[in-house]
């Protein structure tokens, strides 16, 4: 059976040793993405602060790093308090929603493994060739997409069970920006399997073994689309129009508090890093870089692939700490209007493409007659939206007078 | 094995069906379809059909009842309903009627052309074609069958074109636009719009 993907380790005999190493692995993911997420709170916080000329945490452990792990203990012991008008099977039931698929979606990252000389990944632990992540389906970054499409019930049903306004609003907010920004995101990832040839994450990383990233071969577009949807994906700054402070108190969440609040809190912050984790498998090569002494190569690896999802979360921060959050119809026009049209524009320029190298024609006419045909395609898209725009104001001016 | 898996993904399939009929409240409902779905993708797996099963939970789960959730929410039809009403008299001994016999029709037709299921899996699986389940499919549906799949492109373009002209019809006084500094042809638009800005 091909489910289980193409991890050597299960393709033979599975004894005792076998089970205890994916056990290990299971292991070693949650563990991480817990700490992970300790971390990065911190992280966020603290870079914050610098950014706004702040002190920040600084009390809990040296430079406040156990704050995060301070203020979860706080939290565990606070009182769970459950809204009268809430749905109480359902309210309960949110925060793990959104939390499990948090977890799920780092079983499919490669973090490490040897992928010189088409190795494809494969490392040896006790006696047994494995792959560096925990499981590696055929369907590899479909997965991804179909648990980021389930946690949007986690955030939907959290508003709409607390029995309360505002987290309502939050909740019908989040959805509608979740499913947008979902197309655009599966678009620019499509362009990604166009060019690899595979949907298994370990497939599209050993494609990218010889330094052709992804970010390059797709054509930089596809990965700005991808940083832009994901990060509305995520609800983070400056598209957190689902917990707008100023506006919705706090957003679906409003009514939790305790550990439940703490849950959602979690698969926030944990989201962010298997977002980050994605992107720089899908676009950055993932594990792949140089191995600078020979001594040690499999710490290489790891050390590559957290400096880039580093590099990923400083942006998050970063981002937050410097745009004002778009209004909901910018937010709408840029997801709908820009980024779709956009992404599907590329792709089928990298379809055309790839045909053209297939079919041996001159790639510089086919890229200069699919960039005619985008532009044109944007020009009269441009022009509909303009002539709707204008109809509108004369019919509300009409309407004025 | 496979067995216990098929038990145990329909049992899931048919408690959320049932759960779908019998359940009061909307949203509740829309839940029971999720679980049904789940239980489907997992069947689909099963008959190392991996890419639909993904498909399935992306594009059933994932935004069909989302949507679902999102009109229920928006409309605020979110609560136990009433069921003793019958909007159209008679409608409840045609419905006995009707899904009785579809489910009699299905079932005769199964039994008499496959008598039984047939334990094969998919037919576009790495094991029949060789190659992966999504290259298989893709080839199958855009080779095999690329004149049904234009067709079907075809009608959702109409019903997305249909949908918008149904939706964009206007009704009451117009909202104030959002963006004016865009439009230079009207000049003389309502002064109280400057604080939008």
């Amino acid at each position: 059976m091909m489910i289980l993907g193409t991890d050597p380790l299960l393709s033979g005999n599975v004894d005792l040793t076998v089970v205890l190493i994916v056990l290990m692995k299971v292991g070693i993911a949650f563990a991480f993405l817990l700490v992970a997420v300790m971390l990065m709170i911190w992280f966020e916080r603290k870079l914050i602060s610098d950014m706004q000329n702040r002190i920040g945490p600084s009390v809990a452990g040296p430079w406040g790093i156990l704050q995060t792990l301070a203020d979860g203990i706080k939290l565990f012991f606070k009182e769970d308090l459950i809204p009268e008008r809430s749905d109480r099977f359902v309210f309960k039931l949110a925060p793990y929603l959104s939390l499990i698929p948090a977890f799920l979606v780092f079983a499919i990252v490669p973090i490490g493994g040897d992928f010189r000389n088409d190795n494809g990944g494969v490392v040896t632990w006790f006696g047994h060739e494995t792959l560096v992540q925990v499981a590696d389906p055929p369907i590899g970054v479909l997965f991804f997409l179909a648990t980021s499409s389930i946690a949007v019930y986690g955030v939907m049903l959290a508003g709409w069970s607390s029995g309360s306004k505002y987290p309502l609003l939050g909740a019908v907010r989040s959805s509608a920006q979740m499913i947008s920004y979902e197309a655009a995101l599966g678009l620019s990832i499509a362009t990604v399997f166009l060019m690899s040839g595979t949907l298994s994450t370990n497939g599209i990383v050993s494609e990218q073994s010889t330094w052709n990233w992804n970010l390059v071969t797709t054509g930089v577009v596809p990965f700005i689309i991808f940083v832009i949807a994901g990060t509305a994906e995520l609800n983070r700054p400056p598209f957190d129009l689902v917990e707008a402070e100023q506006e919705l108190v706090g957003g679906f969440h409003t009514e939790y508090s305790a550990l439940r609040f703490a849950l959602f809190f979690l698969a926030e912050f944990m989201n962010v890093i298997t977002m980050s984790a994605i992107a720089v498998t899908l676009f950055l090569g993932g594990p792949n870089g140089p191995i600078l002494i020979e001594a040690i190569p499999w710490i290489w690896p790891p050390i590559w692939f957290f400096l880039k999802v580093g590099v990923f979360l400083f942006v998050f921060v970063w981002l937050r700490a410097t745009l004002p959050r778009l209004r909901y119809d910018q937010l709408m026009d840029l997801g709908w209007k820009i980024l779709i049209p956009a992404s599907l524009g590329w792709f089928l320029l990298i379809a055309a493409l790839n045909i053209a190298n297939d079919q041996g024609w001159q790639s510089w006419i086919v890229i200069l007659v699919g960039l005619t045909v985008i532009s044109v395609g944007a020009l009269a898209l441009m022009a509909a939206v303009r002539k709707a725009k204008i109809q509108r104001a004369s019919q509300a001016f009409e309407e004025a007078n | 094995m496979e067995l216990a898996v098929f038990i145990i993904c329909s049992a899931i399939v048919l408690s959320g069906a049932l759960g779908v009929l019998i359940a009061n409240n909307p949203v509740h409902a829309a839940l029971f379809l999720v679980e049904t779905l789940f239980g489907i993708a997992v069947l689909f797996i099963l008959l190392d059909a991996t890419f639909l099963a993904a498909v399935q939970v992306v594009v059933y789960a994932g935004a069909i009842v989302i949507l679902f959730l999102f009109v229920i929410m928006l409309l605020g039809v979110d609560r136990a309903e009433d069921l003793g009403i019958e909007p159209i008299s008679g409608q409840r001994p045609l419905t006995i009627v009707i899904g009785s016999s579809i489910l009699g029709l299905i079932l005769t037709t199964l039994l008499i052309s496959v008598s039984g299921p047939t334990g094969t899996s998919s037919s576009v699986s790495e094991v029949s074609l060789g190659g992966t389940n999504t290259k298989n499919l893709g080839g199958t549906l855009f080779h095999d069958h690329l004149f049904a799949v234009e067709l079907t492109a075809l009608l959702l373009t109409v019903a997305i074109v249909g949908a918008i002209t149904l939706a964009r019809r206007l009704k009451g006084p117009l909202q104030p636009l959002p963006v004016l500094e865009t439009i230079n042809d009207e000049e003389s638009l309502p002064e109280d719009n400057e604080d939008v800005e």
